[in-house]
């Protein structure tokens, strides 16, 4: 089952790079634009996924890391157009390099803080804490006009990779796919290490992991702020897509969405959130497309899938859950 | 002035609360019978206040609007709970998450497809139109006082209803052990059906009553549902007493913030910069209070005892 697994996310992730390159050689760049759409939302339900799928920790504030990273990003380049320093002369900067440093550094940190709250509490209790913490962050976003406020920031130009033209579609896609791939082996190699193990076992019996020596609250702490850190590095990605960054990165709907594309692929599976990624964007372009009132039918596909596919989509085609 | 402008902010405080206990003793009521989390909560808020207005427009009487919106919020709950959630009982929380969550995009695209996009409005009714005296000689309208009112009266028929009643002795016998009043002969299934009903039925109230103050408009339930979350988290899950006291808390908490921290950050900053920092950190104070609480009591204030 595991074999078939790894098939079908080997099959995914080729069909991801082919697809944006011939519509980029066939002078589509729409298509270019909306696979790296689905690589950095499926970047961010990975980071999602090691909290969730490993460590069984339903966090509903994912958005605040997504949109951290955002404003990490829109805030260096605001500061490296206008050249005003932000703070103690520190400039900012156009370089993609520093400012997903910066993202997984300040992602890192929020979700440290969260963490340190929520992880005291459980199951549900967790699940309407990381979403309150989420809103809080959306309301500070809202009310501090600094930054744009209620209306965003916009990035007037994309920032900058040393040796690449990112302001291209296609080589900017290469980019997120690069990491997209990166954060995946990080994934895999962190689900089959000592750590991944213990992670896992604190969803599956945190009594009997105590038990060993093993004190659940560190591991789940230190899984909280990987997968914190690696949902900023996809939002600082979005916020470039976009060349803009507005709360609703923050939102709740944005934590909801991501949680949906973990669980529609299939949760706890290395290539769950790519599968997720891909059929969302996709139902939400071709829906979108027929009706204006897509969200209705996505509504529906999404209490199908929840009612009727246990497992998600990956589970549907490779077979029932490994881990319960 | 200052305390009359006091007393009128601690009133909307109040106000806030009732509303925010309405929301929050439903979602605890159904967590602590069912054990399941319902964000679509906020859609039986919105659907309450839709049929307030679409009624109240029709017919032009607010009390007609008022028992439409009970019945109409009632009635979708118990679809919704015969359809979807009761399919969902025995799944985990990531599951009951999900499948509220694309019921919310249901309701709000299905609100949308009916009404339109654009807001309705609804008039408060003549017979509560005035304003009351305060001491301190202003004046604070009746509306918002009948809402305090409706909501202690809501407050006093729950505990009644769950304490003196054979309906209430059922749903708290099944908060402790559901197998149990099931061997015992109790239909549990209408049981569950009908606590949903209840709480939707008090969401609905909410949203009719909120609607006469603001506008009626499509994703208006969500952020009440958040705040709703916030007090039951507070007041500990499962607890309609932690539902009262968190929701008052919160509303007065929320309400006061706003009011008093740009004027506490005016003693020592510029005012448009303490408005700007007292703003900010006002919009942020519950949450940093739920926080606080958490960092004690990491179930809540009254966690166990509900």
């Amino acid at each position: 089952m595991r074999g078939r697994e790894a098939i079908i996310g080997i099959l995914l992730m080729v069909l991801l790079l082919a697809a944006p390159v011939v519509a980029s050689q066939a002078g589509e760049p729409f298509y270019v634009t909306l696979a790296t759409r689905i690589a950095i939302l499926a970047l961010a339900a990975t980071g999602l996924n090691i909290a969730l799928g490993l460590g069984g920790l339903v966090s509903f504030g994912h958005a605040a890391f997504f949109g951290v990273g955002g404003y990490a990003a829109g805030i260096l380049a605001a500061h490296a157009m206008s050249m005003e320093p932000i703070a103690f002369g520190i400039p900012g900067t156009k370089q993609m390099l520093v400012i997903w440093l910066t993202a997984i550094a300040a992602g890192g940190l929020l979700a440290l803080a969260i963490g340190a709250i929520s992880l005291r509490t459980a199951g549900v209790y967790f699940i309407m804490i990381t979403l309150a913490f989420a809103q809080m962050v959306y309301y500070f976003a809202i009310s501090w006009p600094a930054y744009g406020g209620e209306d965003g920031l916009p990035i007037l130009l994309r920032n900058q990779f040393p040796g690449v033209n990112t302001l291209r579609p296609l080589p900017f896609f290469l980019i997120c796919y690069a990491l997209l791939v990166a954060c995946l082996a990080f994934f895999a190699l962190l689900r089959g290490s000592r750590f991944g193990a213990a992670l896992q076992a604190s969803r599956q019996n945190e009594t009997r992991l105590a038990a060993v020596g093993i004190p659940p609250f560190r591991i789940r702490l230190v899984a909280f702020v990987i997968s914190g850190a690696m949902t900023a590095l996809a939002g600082a990605l979005f916020a470039d897509l976009n060349r803009f960054v507005s709360p609703s990165m923050l939102s709740w709907q944005m934590s909801g969405e991501l949680i949906v594309l973990v669980i529609l692929g299939g949760v706890g599976r290395l290539a769950g959130p790519v599968a997720g990624a891909i059929v969302y964007v996709l139902l939400e372009y071709f829906l979108g497309g027929m009706t204006e009132r897509w969200q209705f039918f996505l509504g529906l596909v999404l209490l199908g899938v929840v009612l009727f596919a246990r497992g998600g989509l990956v589970g549907l085609v490779a077979g029932r859950a490994r881990h319960g | 002035m200052q305390l009359a402008l006091f007393i009128e902010q601690v009133l909307n405080g109040l106000q806030l609360g009732v509303m925010l206990f309405l929301m929050a003793a439903g979602l605890t009521l159904i967590f602590g019978v069912m054990g399941l989390i319902n964000l679509a909560h906020g859609s039986l808020y919105m659907v309450g206040a839709f049929a307030c207005a679409a009624v109240a427009a029709w017919t032009g009487s607010f009390w007609l609007g008022l028992v439409a919106s009970l019945a109409a919020a009632a009635a979708a709950g118990a679809v919704v709970e015969l359809a979807v959630v009761r399919r969902l009982y025995g799944r985990d929380h990531l599951d009951q998450v999900l499948a509220t969550f694309a019921l919310i995009l249901v309701f709000s695209e299905g609100t949308r497809w009916l009404f339109g996009s654009f807001p309705l409005y609804l008039d408060i009714p003549p017979q509560l139109a005035g304003a009351v005296a305060l001491p301190g000689g202003s004046q604070y309208p009746l509306y918002r006082l009948a809402i305090i009112g409706v909501g202690v009266l809501v407050a006093v028929g729950l505990y009644l209803l769950i304490s003196r009643t054979r309906l209430g002795m059922r749903i708290r016998a099944g908060e402790s052990d559901r197998e149990m009043i099931a061997a015992l002969g109790v239909d549990v299934a209408t049981l569950y059906t009908l606590v949903f009903a209840l709480g939707a039925a008090l969401a609905g109230l909410a949203g009719a009553m909120v609607g006469a103050l603001q506008s009626v408009q499509v994703g208006m339930g969500e952020p009440v549902l958040i705040l709703a979350f916030v007090v039951i988290v507070i007041g500990g899950i499962g607890s309609i007493k932690g539902a009262l006291i968190g929701a008052v808390l919160v509303g007065v908490v929320d309400t006061l913030g706003r009011f008093l921290l740009p004027q506490l950050f005016g003693l020592f900053l510029a005012p448009s910069q303490a408005g700007l920092v007292g703003g900010a950190l006002a919009s942020m104070l519950i949450y940093v209070v739920m926080a606080l609480i958490l960092a004690v009591r990491p179930r809540g204030l009254f966690a166990g005892e509900g």
